[in-house]
């Protein structure tokens, strides 16, 4: 016994060297960094990736089961064993009318995509067709001093991507012209500072929805008279000023906290008042600054959603809307698509504020 | 009238109960063309001292007097090369020099501005680097852009806090000798602080110890009588050079020595006893 037992670790020992020397001969060959930088970079990803849709995938199944077999027992109870068993081959047959309305599973995911695809690509067709075909009469109506014919069909699934990102804009562009300037003022005062702070504090937290609802009582008022489409200037508007206060605060802060050598600098060279705003406050607060319009872009992007909503403005948030009010067998599944779409575009848009914010800051150490 | 002159200035800061005296009746006559060492402990109110001459702060009381007029602003008279470089590190080396001249020089045109931009980064042997950021620039190569900034705007007086305290001793070395090289081509009046004794009997016509804060104030001065240009191993053997550093050293660990007689000074306790609370 005992023999037999010192045996076998000998064996195993001789084992473990012989594979001990071929993973050193291995090393040699491929060099081991490669490997562990690609298995961390590409691999993981991957498999996490498909470790999700795996979950997501079976997730959706149990809901689907669950719900079928609700719907089964239903028409059991109400309508007696016939109708159960109707209901039960229904289910099974995949039968439009009869679906259990769950989350999607992957697969249904996948195919609305490409019908979305599909359909953006029928309605840009039909856009086209429309304008060849109103082309001579609309240069009449121009000559004549009329409006031209446009085309009035329904939005497709891009077209709504591009409205959101023109409105996210528009509030961006809103909240940088108003912040930048009002932080850089309220950074260099402490008196005002002081003074502006319990407003900043107080409408800081306050949700989207309540913004939209004061803007909606100050545009609708304002644009009375005009006849043109005040949605688009509400959810702008609303975006911007929920999105804004990061910036306001980020750039007080980075104007209010500039290095006090550098303020020496400034002194010591008796740069005046307005070069010393634009030589040395602003641009070693440009970090601060920069970060400050990240988080907001960020915000604005994710409080888009809610107030394209609320607003009846068109876009992606409308589009969910639209989906969810539907009720169609695949509008579930839409909605996951456009949840995807939004996480994306949020991601890139973040990214792309992440290289800016990199290309400007003088200390190149932004992380994401 | 001296050059520059301190007269009984005195510098609080803060107010109240609260404040802190951390210097008391300084006394200081420079004359022109003078190169003047202040040494002292860290913490003695160095800076202090330095911001009160260049005019970024003011004094409590007293006065300080720059050819006569007292000193209430920062002005391009007097150069300034800080302890910790001050350079903006979202310049280059060229642009933080052309900022500086720009400002001492408005009147002038581009052309001439280049020209001495170029003509004192050439001169610290910095124009390989002259499109580089601070952040990209060893620490020796950071305070010779902060020279050739301070001496661009042609000051009448360079003053210099601690301005080769970061750096390692041969890069040092080296410096002290730039400097003194720059200082004797137009002999302007310089005033240097340190917290080292030879860089200060190395570079100075006189060396004035600070006794250490709160209430820092100026000890007994120390006339430097070696020949310039001085040089280094030289020195080690001079006798002259021997006796004053002796004496500032034995000075300054006297006053160190003070402090610690000060510090353990003895408390009288009160009379206290904890209450019983077992009756």
């Amino acid at each position: 016994m005992k023999q037999s037992i010192t045996a076998t670790k000998v064996n195993d020992i001789k084992w473990m060297g012989v594979v001990k020397s071929l993973l050193s001969k291995l090393k040699v060959k491929t060099p081991k960094l490669e490997f562990k930088s690609v298995f961390k970079k590409i691999i993981v990803p991957i498999i996490s990736i498909l470790l999700f849709i795996g979950v997501w995938h079976m997730g959706a199944k149990a809901l689907y089961n669950i719900e079928a077999d609700y719907k089964i027992q239903k028409a059991l109870t109400d309508q007696g064993q016939e109708a159960a068993d109707a209901m039960e081959a229904c289910i099974l047959s995949g039968d439009i009318s009869c679906q259990p309305n769950t989350l999607p599973s992957p697969g249904q995911v996948w195919e609305s995509f490409n019908t979305l695809i599909a359909d953006h690509k029928k309605i840009s067709a039909d856009k086209l067709e429309f304008k060849e075909k109103t082309a001579a009469i609309n240069e009449k109506r121009v000559a004549e001093g009329k409006d031209p014919i446009t085309y009035t069909g329904r939005p497709s699934f891009v077209d709504q991507i591009f409205t959101s990102l023109e409105t996210v804009f528009a509030g961006f562009l809103l909240a940088l012209v108003i912040a930048v300037p009002i932080g850089i003022i309220i950074g260099l005062s402490e008196t005002l500072r002081n003074s502006f702070n319990w407003l900043i504090q107080v409408f800081k937290p306050v949700s989207p929805v309540v913004w939209l609802l004061l803007v909606f009582m100050i545009v609708k008022t304002m644009t009375k008279d005009s006849n043109q489409d005040s949605a688009f200037i509400i959810s702008f508007i609303s975006v911007g000023l929920c999105s804004m206060w990061a910036t306001l605060v980020n750039t007080a802060m980075g104007v209010s906290s500039v290095d006090k050598d550098y303020i020496n600098v400034a002194k010591v060279l008796k740069l005046g008042p307005f070069q010393k705003v634009f030589k040395v406050i602003l641009p070693s607060s440009l970090p601060l600054i920069f970060t400050g319009l990240r988080i907001t872009l960020s915000v604005a992007w994710m409080v888009l959603i809610a107030i394209e909503l609320l607003a009846q403005s068109p876009g992606l948030g409308s589009f969910v809307w639209e989906e969810f009010q539907n009720g169609a067998n695949d509008s579930n599944s839409k909605i996951i698509v456009a949840m995807f779409i939004i996480g994306i575009i949020g991601f890139l848009l973040d990214r792309i504020m992440l290289m800016v914010q990199n290309m400007v800051s003088f200390n190149k150490n932004a992380t994401a | 009238m001296a050059y520059l002159e301190l007269n009984n200035v005195c510098k609080t800061y803060g107010e109240g109960s609260n404040s802190t005296e951390v210097l008391t009746d300084i006394n200081l006559k420079i004359e022109e063309g003078e190169f003047v060492a202040i040494v002292g402990f860290t913490g003695s109110g160095k800076t202090t001292l330095v911001n009160l001459i260049n005019g970024l702060l003011q004094p409590t009381s007293g006065e300080v007097l720059f050819k006569g007029n007292p000193v209430v602003d920062t002005s391009h008279e007097r150069g300034v090369i800080f302890q910790n470089y001050s350079l903006l590190p979202w310049l280059s080396v060229w642009q933080n020099v052309a900022m500086a001249v720009k400002e001492a020089f408005p009147k002038e045109n581009k052309k001439a501005i280049k020209e001495r931009v170029a003509e004192y980064i050439e001169m610290v042997n910095l124009t390989p680097a002259s499109n580089k950021r601070p952040k990209e620039l060893s620490g020796g190569m950071r305070q010779r852009v902060a020279v050739a900034r301070a001496l661009a705007m042609n000051p009448e007086m360079i003053i210099m806090d601690e301005p080769l305290g970061a750096l390692d001793a041969l890069t040092r070395g080296n410096l002290q000798d730039e400097i003194l090289k720059i200082w004797s081509k137009d002999k302007r009046t310089a005033l240097l602080i340190t917290n080292d004794v030879d860089e200060g009997i190395y570079m100075a016509d006189r060396i004035i110890p600070l006794r250490p804060g709160p209430k820092a104030t100026l000890g007994p001065e120390f006339k430097i009588d070696i020949e310039r240009p001085r040089d280094k191993t030289a020195l080690n053997d001079d006798p002259e050079y021997k006796k004053t550093r002796n004496a500032i050293i034995e000075y300054l660990m006297g006053i160190g020595e003070e402090r610690k007689a000060v510090s353990q000074e003895t408390y009288e306790l009160p009379d206290l006893s904890p209450k019983s609370f077992v009756a």
